[in-house]
């Protein structure tokens, strides 16, 4: 099933366009990996799905993406609402300088999730198990959350992710500053998290994305090179560049 | 070849040394300036806080005093103690004439008479007894004490007479001339007279403006810095802006004082030479400051923590106040304690709205007349009177402690509070 479909996409920085007629369908409850050489867009692209772009008063966005067949550019669309259902992991992780139970249950406080405290105890509970981060933390769930290592503060963002239940879960490189095995904890993750929610996941590392996705689009300099399966990308592209670049020719 | 190449690295080095030499002979300059600085101020400024009593037997003459047998409080309050007051003086010398007799009760300061009275109104039994009471030594005498006074001028270029340097002097000899820690200076107003004049009224003063500043400054500033950094649009109107706020705070603060003159006084009809105007004068020239700290310390909050509330679904406003400010108060605290520091300092525009006045009352609100510290410092300063010369080194010493005070607390907040980001 198709979650989200993004038709000719254009994205503007001022006079500059940064992504050039986008369209990439994601199916529902599958990771889609979006590849390509830095400054490509895909990480625009991405940030194009939750409306973080708004936040860059240069940058402007075309066309229509819906989600379950609703486009979020339109004018009626809540970004506080669209920003419940989509959650984002960023590049660098990016605790709350509070403590973790303060960050995880960030999110189901300001959107009123839970009524009581044993109820909010509980989402911060399940949020950190299904981050695979709650045996390690659960004794010090009142200390500062920028006190963990780098792989356990990105699982915090993570679980503070997923807090909110979100259909959608946006990752921009969420390995990038982690060693091997604390990127192989989260790569474990995200194939848990799979089964509850829809993840796209933008990565550097083409054996990240041959190893933890079934999608794989290829952006390449603004542009949408080519898109499909994983399997098929990786062992049998029809673009030139492709090949070129999961070869290691360039980028 | 190789040798240039030595010969340039030995260059080089020689630079680096002679840098360093720079360097260190600067900070040696600025230290050197700042300790004559103190020691300066320290060495006028430390016998202010000592004061020179003279104890002389007062007899308590009911007769010379009009009271009856058993006077109530209020006799005693309303009963004449100048007779016995002058009395006592003159009794110093039993062999004085009529202007000796002038001279003897000039040696103390005109409070001798209320002196004497607070004597009688503590103890009622000493009628017609006799007491060695303290009473204050004239600023004069008080400075001769003190080793200040040049006693070997001709005496008719003296303010104090030969006469009364003996009697003086007998006094010492007799150990009846005693130096006590100077209370007064930190409860009396301002008095024409130096051995009575203290800074409460101006510390007070100082204390009231710096409160209405910070009121009015801190939250306008703040929000301003808020809603610049965190919601206005970047472009040419809030760039105006910005460089306004920037050109504000390098405004010369006489002009805020003749700002204040001009609406305040002219326009609102605000009391004259009242904390509260001087305040709201001080606020003016603190308000950029504030904000352009406050605006520092929102940049110096990470953005990613902003992307990290805001990809949470939290409005911008959430963000802000959740997140974003609370982050940076540290450092727009520190920055408004810095602001006020500066304001507690300033002078030129306070004497443009009048707080330059002669204040002989401590004010018990904001509306109240009062001059500040370093008005005060100013007042004392153009004064001729010897007496004055340690109060204004005693008066600068009480401002800087103020000053050091305020800057270390800033410095606290800032290095205990402040986040700091890997």
């Amino acid at each position: 099933m198709i979650k989200i479909r993004a038709k000719d996409v254009d994205v503007f920085y001022g006079k500059k366009q940064a992504l050039f007629n986008i369209s990439l369908d994601i199916e529902e409850n599958q990771v889609t990996a979006l590849i390509g050489p830095s400054g490509c867009g895909k990480s625009t692209f991405l940030r194009c799905l939750n409306r973080m772009n708004d936040v860059i008063d240069i940058c402007s966005v075309k066309g229509e993406i819906l989600i379950n067949d609703f486009n979020i550019n339109d004018k009626s669309c809540d970004v506080v609402r669209l920003r419940e259902k989509i959650g984002m992991v960023f590049q660098k992780p990016n605790p709350f300088p509070k403590t973790l139970y303060e960050n995880v249950s960030y999110g189901p406080t300001i959107h009123g999730m839970a009524q009581s405290k044993q109820e909010m105890d509980e989402i911060v509970e399940t949020s950190l198990k299904k981050a695979a981060l709650w045996e390690e933390v659960k004794d010090r769930l009142h200390e500062p959350g920028t006190g963990l290592s780098g792989g356990q503060q990105q699982r915090l963002c993570i679980a503070r992710a997923i807090s909110v239940r979100p259909e959608v879960i946006l990752m921009d490189e969420p390995c990038s500053a982690l060693d091997p095995i604390a990127t192989a904890q989260i790569e474990e993750l995200i194939d848990e998290l799979k089964k509850e929610h829809t993840i796209i996941i933008v990565t550097h590392s083409m054996a990240q994305a041959a190893r933890v996705s079934q999608n794989t689009g290829f952006f390449h300099l603004g542009q949408l090179i080519e898109h499909g399966s994983t399997d098929k990308i990786f062992k049998n592209p029809d673009n030139k560049k492709t090949q070129d670049y999961i070869t290691g020719r360039f980028g | 070849m190789n040798k240039n190449k030595e010969q340039l690295l030995n260059k080089r080095y020689k630079a680096e040394q002679r840098f360093r030499l720079y360097g260190l002979s600067a900070i040696f300059m600025a230290l050197l300036f700042l300790t004559i600085f103190i020691f300066k101020i320290f060495s006028t400024g430390y016998s202010a806080f000592q004061k020179t009593w003279l104890i002389v037997p007062v007899t308590f003459d009911a007769e010379l005093m009009m009271l009856d047998q058993n006077p109530s409080k209020e006799d005693l309050q309303d009963a004449d103690y100048y007779d016995i007051a002058l009395k006592s003086m003159a009794d110093l010398d039993p062999n004085a004439n009529e202007d000796q007799e002038n001279e003897l009760k000039r040696m103390v300061s005109y409070f001798f008479e209320k002196e004497i009275k607070n004597e009688l109104l503590n103890d009622p039994n000493l009628i017609g007894k006799t007491k060695e009471v303290y009473l204050t030594a004239s600023d004069d005498l008080d400075q001769v004490f003190k080793g200040n006074y040049p006693r070997d001028l001709p005496e008719d270029q003296r303010r104090v007479s030969d006469y009364q340097l003996k009697i003086f002097d007998q006094l010492v000899a007799n150990g009846k001339v005693e130096s006590k820690f100077n209370i007064s200076f930190f409860t009396n107003a301002d008095s024409r007279e130096a051995e009575l004049a203290g800074i409460a009224s101006s510390f007070m003063g100082s204390i009231f403006s710096i409160l209405v500043c910070l009121m009015i400054a801190f939250p306008v500033a703040v929000l301003a810095a808020i809603y610049l950094e965190e919601f206005a649009p970047k472009n040419r109107f809030t760039d105006f802006i910005e460089v306004n706020i920037n050109n504000l705070a390098a405004v010369p603060s006489i002009v805020f004082g003749l700002l204040g003159l001009g609406v305040l006084l002219a326009i609102f009809q605000l009391p004259r030479s009242t904390p509260l105007v001087g305040g709201i004068t001080l606020s003016l020239m603190t308000l950029p400051t504030i904000i352009i700290a406050a605006r520092a310390s929102l940049k110096a909050v990470p953005p990613s923590i902003r992307e990290a509330a805001l990809a949470m679904g939290a409005s911008r406003m959430q963000t802000t106040m959740h997140h974003t400010v609370p982050l940076s108060m540290p450092g727009t605290l520190s920055g408004t304690i810095i602001g006020l520091a500066q304001a507690l300092g300033e002078t030129a525009p306070l004497i443009l709205i009048g707080m330059v006045a002669f204040v002989n009352t401590i004010p018990g609100s904001p509306m109240d007349p009062a001059a500040s510290l370093p008005v005060q410092i100013y007042i004392w300063a153009e004064s001729a009177e010897r007496g004055f010369v340690e109060k204004v080194s005693a008066c600068i010493m009480v401002l800087l402690g103020f000053l050091i005070i305020m800057n270390l607390f800033a410095q606290i907040i800032r290095h205990k509070f402040e986040k700091k980001w890997s």
